[in-house]
């Protein structure tokens, strides 16, 4: 503990989110001369959330790529450009913009590396801003992780918090295999500190973020500060929640769920996204099947209803909030 | 600034020339040089003769020039009033048509009460003309629906935010017509940054192989979002309509006679059975794309000065004048009316009640659906919970 503070001092420093996967992506294109940017908006403008900001103009536009309007073309081609030995990193400018380029992530990216006998490597980056709770029109909020995490030959991640943002960026960069990158974006702002020297835990374990013992909430993304409110909050109720954040969706890291729930007994898995066959849907079913004599309660799911995503003003009642996720917590505990 | 007018057919490298993004600020084409681009009415507001097109506004009586003036003078009202509303907090969000409309007033007139509009997010203007109450438009934006009218009773579709997926449901609709022996015809707004997208290109291969009566009216604005028109082609965009095997035309889309005059042109081509067209409507974003951005990243100042002059409301005043087709009476009274809608918009937006919560679980399914019905449950006895407790 003291060599870390010591090296805090000298390597640490409080950023934002976004400035973090910037402060990244800058360190990848620095180390590494086959790693791109490209997405619409990401050259001059910074992208809409600035996260490439600065980028084009200290890398170069062969670099740091503003493509035409186009996710299908933006997907396509980062394939091509992998299979002539680049990296590159493609930004999918809001969630709900996705879905043109499904197509060549479903049926090429995923499935190139099986189809070549495992000749072919596709480590290209797809990076995801998701997630609601900013207000914005349709097609901007939505969290469609669970139609990626189905699709074997893709990992998918999401970071929460700044620190994560940073190094779970750098080891997708560095994977061989595709990796869906989402950003929780209402989280953009916040700020945490990030050690750019600490060598970080593998890309895709799970980190419990506060220690309990009556409960585990599940969470990934935007809602692991939801559940830290939450865990806080039921604290005061004298309940002692154990938060535990994924980080990554696949592959999940079942072996810390079911580690915390053997001591628990009890678990409430939080996302944005629909309920219905949603990442806590598979976790609710293996963690039922791992700890069946551990459990003192069913697996509780808090999340979207199956619905459309809301207009604006619907949103906070659409959205897992502190309310509901204590609510679903009063249930687990009532058992 | 000075605007470039030598090079206004040339097309300009695209990405990977190390120039292009320092110099597409400063050397932008200028449209009332290009020769291949359709103007009726010149920036200083001179009619000029053109054999092709005049046909399609000859008849056009000077209420008719009051009547486009006044549909382009409310609709930039309108559009002021809402992006303030948008900096008041009253909406979340607002996409400015500033600049542009003569492009939307001017294709919007043309169309018939049987056509059937396709529209983005920013046909404020073409809904003006299509009868749609402006105050319907700006649910979506200020976050209480997202739609909120009923296409079928104007004939005008719902904002489609993804871009260029419109095109093909236009294309489908007017498969549809052609289908039924009608003689409507469909229009289909996209913009330059749209041209890039798949389904535009696939909405032109289908309207072309079925024939479809469909016309793709394209308003370039010369920029999507950041990007320069140069980002998304290297030929003009009206060009890309000859290799699908039918015909495009770049208009002045800041000359409402002429979006008029082509849009009929191509609309009759439409009814008669000819096919689909491609208009380019060549014109220019004034403001942000959208409230959430700042232009000045990304685009000089001069530029939008050299578009001022050509300003599609300021050019159509000009001819009126010189033609003694309106007194100040006339401007007077536009004047009044323009700030009572803004007046009466400004109220039906703060007026505008947030949608009850349940509505998150209405119109899911035409037939319903089990577990809709199910989650609406659970969500009436959470609700109702709070209540039992006294209320939160």
């Amino acid at each position: 503990m003291a060599e870390a503070v010591t090296s805090k001092a000298v390597t640490s420093k409080s950023m934002a989110l976004a400035k973090a996967i910037n402060e990244s992506l800058r360190r990848a294109l620095e180390s590494d001369p086959k790693v791109l940017i490209m997405g619409e908006d990401v050259g001059k403008l910074g992208g809409v959330f600035r996260v490439t900001d600065g980028l084009q103009k200290d890398f170069g536009e062969s670099r740091v790529i503003d493509t035409p309007l186009a996710e299908s073309g933006i997907v396509g081609t980062a394939i091509g450009l992998a299979l002539r030995g680049y990296r590159p990193v493609v930004e999918i400018q809001f969630d709900g913009f996705v879905f043109p380029a499904y197509d060549q992530i479903v049926t090429q990216l995923a499935k190139m590396h099986a189809r070549s006998l495992g000749k072919v490597k596709l480590p290209v980056v797809v990076r995801i801003p998701y997630g609601g709770g900013i207000g914005a029109v349709e097609h901007h909020s939505e969290s469609p992780e669970a139609l990626f995490a189905h699709v074997s030959g893709l990992k998918v991640v999401s970071p929460s918090n700044a620190s994560d943002a940073y190094w779970m960026m750098q080891q997708a960069i560095q994977s061989d295999d595709p990796v869906i990158f989402f950003e929780p974006k209402r989280r953009y702002w916040d700020k945490a500190e990030v050690n750019t020297e600490a060598i970080p835990g593998p890309l895709h374990k799970a980190q419990v973020v506060r220690e309990g013992t009556d409960l585990t909430l599940v969470a990934y993304g935007p809602m692991v500060k939801l559940c830290q409110e939450v865990a806080a909050a039921a604290a005061e109720e004298g309940k002692s929640l154990e938060v535990l954040d994924l980080r990554s969706i696949s592959p999940l890291d079942f072996d810390s769920v079911q580690a915390s729930v053997e001591k628990t007994r009890r678990l409430v898995v939080v996302h944005e996204a629909p309920v219905f066959l949603g990442s806590g849907a598979e976790i609710a079913a293996r963690i039922t099947e791992r700890c069946f004599y551990h459990l003192e309660a069913p697996v509780l799911r808090v999340g979207g209803y199956h619905a459309p995503y809301p207009p604006a003003r619907l949103e906070e009642e659409y959205l897992p909030g502190l309310d509901r996720v204590l609510d679903a917590v009063d249930r687990a505990l009532a058992y | 600034m000075t605007v470039e007018s030598t090079a206004a057919r040339k097309p300009r490298r695209s990405a990977g020339t190390k120039s292009t993004a320092g110099k597409t600020t400063t050397a932008r084409k200028s449209p009332s040089t290009d020769p291949q681009l359709v103007q009726l009415l010149t920036p200083e507001g001179e009619r000029v003769k053109n054999a092709e097109y005049d046909e399609y506004v000859a008849g056009i009586t000077p209420d008719e020039l009051r009547g486009l003036y006044r549909d382009m003078v409310l609709t930039r009202r309108f559009d002021a009033e809402a992006t303030s509303l948008q900096r008041q907090g009253e909406l979340g969000l607002w996409a400015s048509l500033l600049g542009q409309e003569a492009a939307q007033i001017g294709s919007g007139r043309a169309t018939r009460e049987d056509d059937y509009v396709f529209p983005t997010y920013r046909e404020h203007g073409v809904a003006w003309c299509r009868g749609v109450d402006p105050t319907n438009l700006l649910g979506m934006f200020r976050g209480v629906n997202n739609g909120g009218w009923d296409p079928s009773s104007n004939n005008f579709h719902l904002y489609t935010i993804v871009i260029g997926s419109q095109t093909l449901h236009a294309t489908g609709y007017a498969m549809g017509i052609t289908k039924d022996g009608a003689d409507s015809a469909v229009i289909a707004y996209f913009g330059d940054g749209a041209s890039s997208q798949g389904d535009v290109a696939e909405s032109f291969t289908f309207s072309a192989v079925y024939n479809a009566p469909v016309v793709f009216f394209c308003q370039n604005n010369q920029w999507a979002i950041s990007e320069p028109t140069e980002k998304q082609t290297r030929v003009p965009l009206y060009q890309r309509a000859q290799g699908f095997g039918f015909p495009g035309v770049r208009v002045d889309g800041n000359d409402v006679l002429a979006c008029l005059a082509v849009t009929k042109w191509a609309l009759e081509r439409a009814r008669r059975g000819e096919g689909p067209t491609l208009v380019e409507a060549y014109t220019y974003r004034m403001g942000a794309h959208t409230t959430s951005d700042d232009p000045t990243k990304y685009r000089a100042d001069e530029e939008r000065e050299a578009w001022e002059a050509k300003d599609p409301i300021l050019r159509l005043r000009r001819y009126l004048e010189a033609s003694n087709h309106a007194d100040e009476g006339f401007f007077a009274e536009l004047e009044a009316e323009s700030e009572a809608l803004g007046k009466r918009v400004r109220e039906a937006v703060r007026a505008m009640p947030d949608p009850d919560h349940f509505a998150i679980f209405e119109n899911v399914y035409a037939d319903g659906h089990a577990l809709v019905d199910e989650e609406r449950a659970q969500f009436a006895a959470y609700q109702a919970s709070f209540a039992d407790e006294g209320g939160h």
